[in-house]
């Protein structure tokens, strides 16, 4: 049998654990409530960009307006920016990030896929499942900025650009709210054309023209892009590790609770088997 | 009601303006560019300076700090930079900034983000440039 000793070790454990969980929930959801209003606030940048090339894509041109960037090639190998992050506890955010990528590889069979990761935990699971990994990036913190991404948005760009990759695509986990992060794979490039009424497609006029707009506006989308989904990711991971770990401190008071009323019971078992005996030792004497 | 278009103002930090107008004026890389609705399709490279929009018969001014604008279907979209309502700036800040940027380009030290520097300077030369102009018409 426990014995009361032992419960109320166990209980002193709980107790510290949760102390920590919530330590952890606070500092999550404080990180979190910053990392939200910037990632709502860049949401409408990324989203119009997107339709500006769009639009751009789905504009008739010609041959002194076409770009690298704009080329479409027969598929043969795609990359893949996995955005994830690089601290764990923070729920199933990473679980369903990889799960979505992984299945995203094997649906792109026979097509060969490889991978840039960003985050500690993307990298595990690429490794571990023997994927193509070309690069990796760890250690980006809280905030990042534009120096933080312009690396990985350079390799997306230049293997695009040399014909190494026919597809480019990112996957990060949307945050919809501090509850919900919806895993998400878009592809970057080629850019898929807006659906446009005839009487809209008729040629943009270009300043100072088609080459110099689509070098300088192309980088920037894709650019822009990995920002903004990076943003997003340290929006969700904030609020995934806030969720987790207020599950975990709620857990470990519910715990704490079945473990102090078997005490008290174990306590009070005792207690009674004492009364027992001394009261049995008296009649025994008396008689 | 005079003939208006849709206008939108974003910057990767938030929208800065989104709204039906008449006209737009803006910094085009190869000179100003005026913008009435039905506009014919348009792209182009928008250079540091000062964006004038028509609303109601009324006139704002912002700064924006270079960026792209697409027009097309009588909508403008322009992805700036950096855009600030003129009423936002502050001139004595703006110009507190310039002072800073110019001394860090100066500097020359290795630290020192050379591109992030001189962007600040354009910035702020934008921000500077609109409020003088508002100061003067001000006074008119």
């Amino acid at each position: 049998m426990v014995s009361v000793r032992q419960l109320r070790r166990r209980i002193r454990s709980v107790e510290n654990t949760s102390k920590v969980t919530n330590a952890m929930q606070l500092i999550a959801a404080s990180k979190m409530r910053k990392a939200q209003v910037a990632a709502l606030a860049g949401r409408d940048y990324a989203v119009k960009i997107q339709e500006v090339m769009a639009d751009l894509e789905a504009q008739p041109r010609d041959s002194d307006q076409s770009h690298p960037l704009l080329e479409r090639r027969e598929v043969s190998k795609i990359e893949i920016l996995h955005l994830t992050p690089d601290r764990g506890l923070c729920g199933g955010l990473h679980g369903n990030l990889n799960r979505s990528v992984g299945q995203f590889i094997v649906q792109s069979r026979p097509t060969s896929v490889s991978v840039i990761v960003a985050g500690r935990k993307g990298r595990d699971f690429m490794v571990r499942t023997g994927q193509d990994v070309k690069a990796l990036f760890t250690g980006i913190d809280d905030q990042p900025t534009m120096a933080d991404v312009l690396p990985m948005s350079n390799i997306l760009l230049n293997d695009f650009v040399e014909g190494n990759v026919d597809e480019v695509y990112i996957a990060f986990p949307r945050f919809v709210s501090t509850v919900v992060q919806e895993p998400v794979i878009m592809r970057l490039l080629p850019v898929d054309p807006a659906e446009l009424p005839t009487a809209s497609k008729v040629g943009y006029i270009y300043e100072p023209d088609a080459r110099e707009v689509l070098n300088s506006l192309l980088p920037r989308f894709v650019e822009m892009e990995v920002y903004h989904a990076f943003l997003e990711l340290v929006a969700s991971e904030h609020s995934a590790r806030m969720v987790a770990m207020r599950n975990a401190t709620d857990a470990a008071k519910d715990l704490i609770d079945d473990l102090t009323l078997a005490m008290n019971k174990v306590r009070q078992e005792s207690i009674t088997g004492e009364l027992l005996d001394m009261i049995g030792g008296t009649l025994a004497l008396e008689g | 009601m005079a003939e208006s278009m849709k206008l939108d103002i974003i910057t990767a930090e938030r929208t800065v303006f989104s709204a039906l107008i008449e006209l737009v004026l803006a910094p085009g890389i190869e000179g100003e560019l005026g913008i009435l609705p039905h506009h014919a399709g348009l792209m182009t490279i928008l250079q540091p300076g000062e964006l004038m929009i028509r609303k109601d018969g009324t006139e704002t001014f912002f700064a924006i700090a270079g960026g792209f604008m697409e027009v097309l279907n009588n909508k403008v979209t322009i992805l700036a930079d950096a855009a600030e309502n003129s009423e936002e700036i502050n001139e004595e800040r703006a110009a507190l900034a310039m002072e800073k940027a110019q001394a860090l380009v100066a500097s020359r030290d290795s630290d020192v983000d050379l591109e992030k520097a001189l962007q600040q300077i354009r910035r702020a030369q934008a921000r500077l440039d609109v409020a003088r102009k508002r100061r003067i018409r001000n006074r008119r």
